[in-house]
């Protein structure tokens, strides 16, 4: 019977876990419908700050999801034909230039944005448009598509399926769109899910790196949760968490498969 | 041959070209511009020297720390758990623990504003309990409990799929030599872990140095070395100083993520 004192202990423990993960944000959903949080639920449900933060915060909401599709296009066309080049040749150069890609994830959001500042600050057109957080939030998404399609491409004989194709006379670019796109298919998925949703959240950067005029969802919050009351705040939380919801879905749809691949490349 | 050496060269053009221009060129203004203050180079030097940069600088690298202890702690026990038993209500407890996973560091703030905030859970209950108001959000330790609320979700993860690959045999082989739970745990488990731990504690620490958003949602006081650099930036406007701490910081957290990725082989790359 000692197995399942030692069970229950860790079962105990993972659900006081899983409570400090969920608990605020249930708080914090309920906090965003009720009329008066420091009252409590006895004061009653209401939309009414979700309608305030719509009124007063919906272009924030527009600009990052058009960021993150802006954003999305990018690592798309840049992203995928650097994968190619890195699954295809593996030497001491394309492993350096992978990781170089990685360093902006690695260095802190706050000294990339100081950086791109300092560097392109003052042409002026460019500082204040969405443009100017856009290349922030390439730079800091793309090695996720680098990654999720070149870990697809490493796990297939990509060598074969080329040379196959080549042998039936087809030229470079037809492999490269009649082979090699629909192969990595589930990578491009996966790590555009990825994209879209680290785009969508990124603060770090965008703080510096936005206007009055350019103002994403995270830095809405930011200004919500400084300077208004906590049910504003907690609405806003809310309208972030229904957009990013479909998305995480999608996520941990996608990434589940992906523990079995490891297993199956190692008995080989 | 040369033909397809010229097409890959071609298709890493775009990618190269963005990157030279919007990360290595700005890296190295950067770089240059710290230098370019009031104290010229020394100001790479005055993270050391100086006792205010200093003191932040102890108190980010002791809550990147902490954090990261606590996180693998909390993780391992967790993660393990779930990969090993699986009872119904398992899946539902696996999507609550990787639910934050994308939340940005500004609303993990909010998330420590609601448990341990003003108004927040823990000062309720405490008050109902023993009359006096528990409330520390809002300070380093604030801070840390947000930062272990990030990281729990991506370590968890990564555990998870580590405990998958550990064989079980192994265990039952210690067991039956008539080793303790205990020892099973220290001597089979843990080695097995420890190359996820590595790279999983290693994107920990980088992250809980450099993240910014929780401290700046907690409070603009807490004196960890982003908020100085924030503050170096906006309200002193002491652009150099800010560029020469940046830089160090980048440093900082580059080196770290090396570090683990030369000692746990190449499993860091797939836990980015």
């Amino acid at each position: 019977m000692k197995h399942r004192g030692l069970f229950l202990l860790q079962l105990g423990f993972t659900l006081l876990v899983s409570a400090f993960l969920i608990v605020p944000v249930i708080l914090s959903i309920l906090a965003g419908l009720t009329v008066n949080y420091f009252v409590g639920l006895e004061s009653g449900l209401t939309l009414r700050w979700v309608i305030e933060v719509w009124t007063g915060y919906r272009e924030t909401i527009f600009l990052s999801i058009g960021l993150s599709l802006a954003c999305l296009a990018v690592t798309l066309v840049l992203g995928v034909p650097t994968a190619y080049v890195l699954a295809k040749r593996q030497t001491a150069l394309t492993r350096a230039i992978e990781e170089l890609l990685v360093m902006p994830v690695a260095v802190p959001g706050l000294a990339t944005a100081l950086a791109l500042i300092v560097t392109y600050g003052s042409v002026s057109g460019f500082r204040t448009s969405w443009a100017f957080i856009l290349v922030g939030h390439v730079l800091f998404t793309l090695p996720f598509m680098v990654r999720s399609v070149l870990a697809v491409l490493s796990a297939i004989d990509l060598q074969t399926l080329e040379e196959g194709a080549a042998s039936l006379g087809a030229g470079f670019w037809s492999r490269f769109r009649d082979i090699v796109l629909p192969n990595c298919r589930a990578g491009i998925l996966a790590g555009s899910l990825m994209v879209v949703t680290l785009s969508m959240g990124e603060f770090n950067m965008t703080w510096l790196l936005h206007t009055p005029f350019t103002k994403t969802l995270p830095v809405g919050l930011a200004d919500a949760y400084a300077s208004l009351r906590l049910e504003i705040g907690s609405a806003y939380t809310l309208v972030f968490f229904l957009m990013i919801m479909p998305l995480l879905l999608g996520l941990q749809a996608f990434a589940k498969p992906r523990p079995v691949k490891f297993v199956a490349e190692e008995t080989e | 041959m040369r033909r397809d050496v010229q097409r890959l060269i071609f298709l890493l053009l775009p990618a190269g070209i963005f990157f030279a221009a919007f990360f290595l060129l700005p890296m190295a203004r950067l770089f240059f511009i710290g230098g370019s203050g009031k104290t010229g180079w020394a100001a790479y030097a005055a993270i050391l020297i100086d006792s205010h940069y200093l003191s932040s600088l102890i108190s980010t690298l002791g809550v990147a720390a902490a954090t990261t202890v606590a996180t693998l702690i909390i993780s391992g026990i967790s993660g393990v758990f779930l990969q090993r038993h699986k009872f119904p209500g398992n899946a539902a407890l696996v999507a609550m623990l990787t639910f934050p996973l994308a939340f940005p560091g500004v609303v993990i703030g909010f998330m420590v504003i609601m448990l341990a905030g003003r108004q927040g859970l823990i000062g309720q209950v405490t008050q109902a309990l023993t009359g006096d108001k528990l409330v520390f959000a809002y300070t380093l330790s604030g801070l840390f409990m947000g930062y272990v609320y990030f990281s729990i979700p991506r370590t968890i993860l990564t555990v998870m799929a580590a405990a998958e690959k550990l064989d079980p045999k192994l265990e039952e082989a210690a067991r039956s030599l008539g080793a303790s739970p205990w020892r099973v745990v220290l001597d089979v488990i843990i080695p097995g872990l420890k190359p996820a731990f590595i790279s999983a504690g290693a994107i920990c620490f980088a992250t809980a140095v450099g993240a910014f958003g929780t401290a700046f949602t907690l409070a603009a006081k807490i004196n960890v070395l982003p908020m100085v650099i924030y503050t170096e930036f906006t309200l002193s406007a002491n652009i150099a100083m800010a560029a020469a701490l940046s830089f160090v910081l980048g440093a900082v957290t580059w080196i770290v993520l090396a570090l683990a990725r030369t000692a746990a082989g190449s499993t860091v790359a797939a836990a980015g």
